[in-house]
């Protein structure tokens, strides 16, 4: 406690730092499972390939991944950077099942009305497809959030400064303190996440919170 | 022509008149769904064509061409994640037709299809289905398209606001006059909507086109004749007119009316027909039995009425009906004119034109 109280800065400093490289990673994988998952449930012949390949790509161990990106984009070992994308291998690995999933749970008369009424395929997937998967992939972001949290602090083993910075160091100087603020920071930082993800998917699904038929 | 090689409609070629109803009617399976989505190209035609106006459907735009069709499912299809306003507004706002028109719209079609305008603000989950089916309909006419297609759009509801809908369809029609192909495997709905129906087998090739009247009154072969069903030379007798049936003037007493004054309104016959308090039947007691001024409760409300110058059908089970079998005949306003016997009813089928031939 006193350790804590001595280090704040340090560790608020680490933890913004854990929060960037950890949800930065998010976004991006969102952004890009969203056209995969769509490839992967509109085209029958890609499915497997996409959502077994995308899937693999979570089997490599996260310290290979770390290790293996300044070779594939040309960063120095020290760069973020690495981190990010890495991060956003592993968010697209989870994602994709989950967006493809939920576009599958549209009920298919809804999509029958919308072709019906002339609504154009591109104003269909926004106004109605994606709208109504959000629960579905919100459960998936949910995950992906959770485990970028934890597998960010892998990176402290290359050096890079975050949350698992203070594990590394407590371990290097047989220091318990350190570590166990390290886990409730990495555990609060999750439970952030988790609830800014909640929040923002009651925000955009207002239907959803309302009685059966009066 | 489905891939995989099934020939789901073949040979159908069907002359829809404008702004009437036309229904297809068939077992499951017939090609009914798939004939319709042939008209707003949610399916295209492997082969022929289909013109609207005299213009080939292949050669509109697509999404233009759909937004001048209204379409409803069965199941309603409505967007779950949109309030029932916006539901209904979506073609008009695909128009262009900005904001607050759409809405205006909107609320103008919630109540042309009998909706409580409280409901705007509601989701589709919020709704009963009958409800939801009425905001189907109600989406589907919100650009005051030409054309409508409907799809069993009454056939997942109960049977009590199935019949509602239909009313409500038929008094809307009357009001809009639409070209509309409906779809149903219910042969009753199909009679009781129609101007036109067409009858499909399995493989979606025609087996009668004709009025409802027609059609029961001669079913072109046993296909046909099956799929219609037994009573149809009762059923047909709904499209026959009873102008010149003879009305016997029925005596009466008011609700409250004593045994007495029953007794004597009657004059020996065993069943006296009462009325309430605004002229209207409301029911039949046996005045040997009164014991007390009549009230409410002790009527007997099997008889069912017919309108003047309605069916012979209604005429006849309004005889057939009633425990006196004297049937109890209204004008429009709902108020006594009379009452015929079935006698009366069956010497004016006889002497009428020949259901063979309307
Ligand atoms: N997408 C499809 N691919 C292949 N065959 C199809 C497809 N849709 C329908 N069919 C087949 O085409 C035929 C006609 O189907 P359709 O849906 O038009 O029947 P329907 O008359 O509407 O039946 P129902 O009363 O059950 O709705 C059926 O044999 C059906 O199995
Ligand atoms: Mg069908």
């Amino acid at each position: 406690m006193n350790w804590f109280l001595g280090h704040l800065d340090e560790v608020g400093s680490l933890m913004a730092t854990h929060a960037v490289l950890a949800s930065a990673p998010l976004l991006a994988g969102l952004l890009l499972a969203i056209p995969l998952g769509w490839l992967a449930r509109r085209y029958r012949l890609l499915r497997t390939p996409l959502i077994v390949g995308t899937g693999l790509l979570y089997t490599i161990p996260s310290l290979a991944l770390f290790i293996l990106m300044p070779l594939v984009l040309g960063t120095g070992i020290l760069d973020p950077l690495n981190v990010v994308v890495a991060l956003t291998v592993y968010t697209v690995a989870l994602l994709v099942r989950t967006v493809s999933d939920g576009l599958a749970s549209v009920p298919d008369d809804v999509l029958q009305a919308a072709s019906a009424m002339g609504i154009g395929r591109v104003s269909r997937f926004f106004k109605v497809e994606l709208p109504l998967a959000v629960p579905v992939i919100s459960a998936g972001l949910r995950v992906a959030a959770v485990s970028n949290v934890s597998i960010v602090s892998v990176a402290a083993l290359l050096g890079i400064a975050q949350l698992g910075s203070l594990f590394t160091d407590g371990f290097a100087r047989n220091y318990l303190d350190p570590i166990v603020v390290g886990i409730l920071a990495c555990i609060a930082l999750a439970l952030v996440f988790d609830l800014l993800i909640v929040t923002l998917t009651k925000a955009a699904t207002p239907w959803l919170r309302v009685g059966s038929p009066a | 022509m489905y891939p995989g090689g099934t020939t789901a409609v073949g040979g159908l070629s069907l002359d829809i008149p404008t702004g009437q109803i036309t229904v297809l009617v068939g077992p499951s399976g017939c090609g009914k769904t798939t004939s319709l989505r042939m008209i707003n190209r949610m399916i295209e035609p492997s082969s022929g064509l289909v013109a609207i106006d005299g213009r080939d459907t292949a050669t509109l735009e697509v999404n233009e061409l759909r937004r001048s069709i209204g379409y409803v499912i069965q199941s309603g299809g409505l967007f779950p994640h949109q309030s029932i306003l916006d539901n209904i507004a979506t073609v008009p706002l695909l128009l262009g037709w900005g904001r607050a028109k759409a809405r205006a719209r909107a609320h103008e079609l919630l109540e042309l299809v009998g909706l409580d305008p409280a409901l705007a603000k509601r989701y589709p989950s919020q709704l009963s289905g009958g409800q939801q089916q009425r905001v189907g309909v109600a989406r589907a006419l919100a650009a005051d398209p030409p054309v409508m297609l409907l799809d069993e759009p009454f056939s997942a509801v109960d049977p009590v606001v199935r019949a509602q809908l239909q009313d409500e369809f038929l008094r809307l029609q009357a009001e809009l006059g639409k070209t509309i192909v409906f779809v149903t495997h219910d042969i009753d709905e199909a009679i009781k909507l129609a101007d036109l129906v067409a009858v499909l087998r399995v493989g979606g090739t025609l087996a009668q086109f004709d009025a409802p009247a027609r059609l029961l009154a001669d079913p072109a072969d046993d296909f046909v004749a099956d799929f219609l069903g037994r009573d149809r030379g009762y059923r047909a007798l709904g499209f026959v007119a009873a102008p010149g049936l003879p009305i016997s003037a029925e005596p009466t007493v008011p609700l409250g009316a004593t045994p007495a004054e029953a007794k004597q309104a009657a004059a020996g016959a065993d069943w006296l027909l009462v009325l309430d308090a605004a002229g209207a039947p409301a029911g039949w007691v046996e005045p040997a039995r009164l014991l007390a001024p009549i009230t409410s409760a002790e009527l007997h409300r099997g008889g069912t009425l017919a309108r003047v110058g309605g069916s012979l059908r209604a005429a006849l089970d309004a005889a057939l009906s009633a425990p006196s079998r004297r049937g109890v005949i209204t004008d429009d306003a709902g108020g006594l004119v009379g009452t015929v016997r079935a006698q009366d009813v069956l010497v004016e089928i006889e002497r009428g034109p020949k259901t063979g031939a309307p």
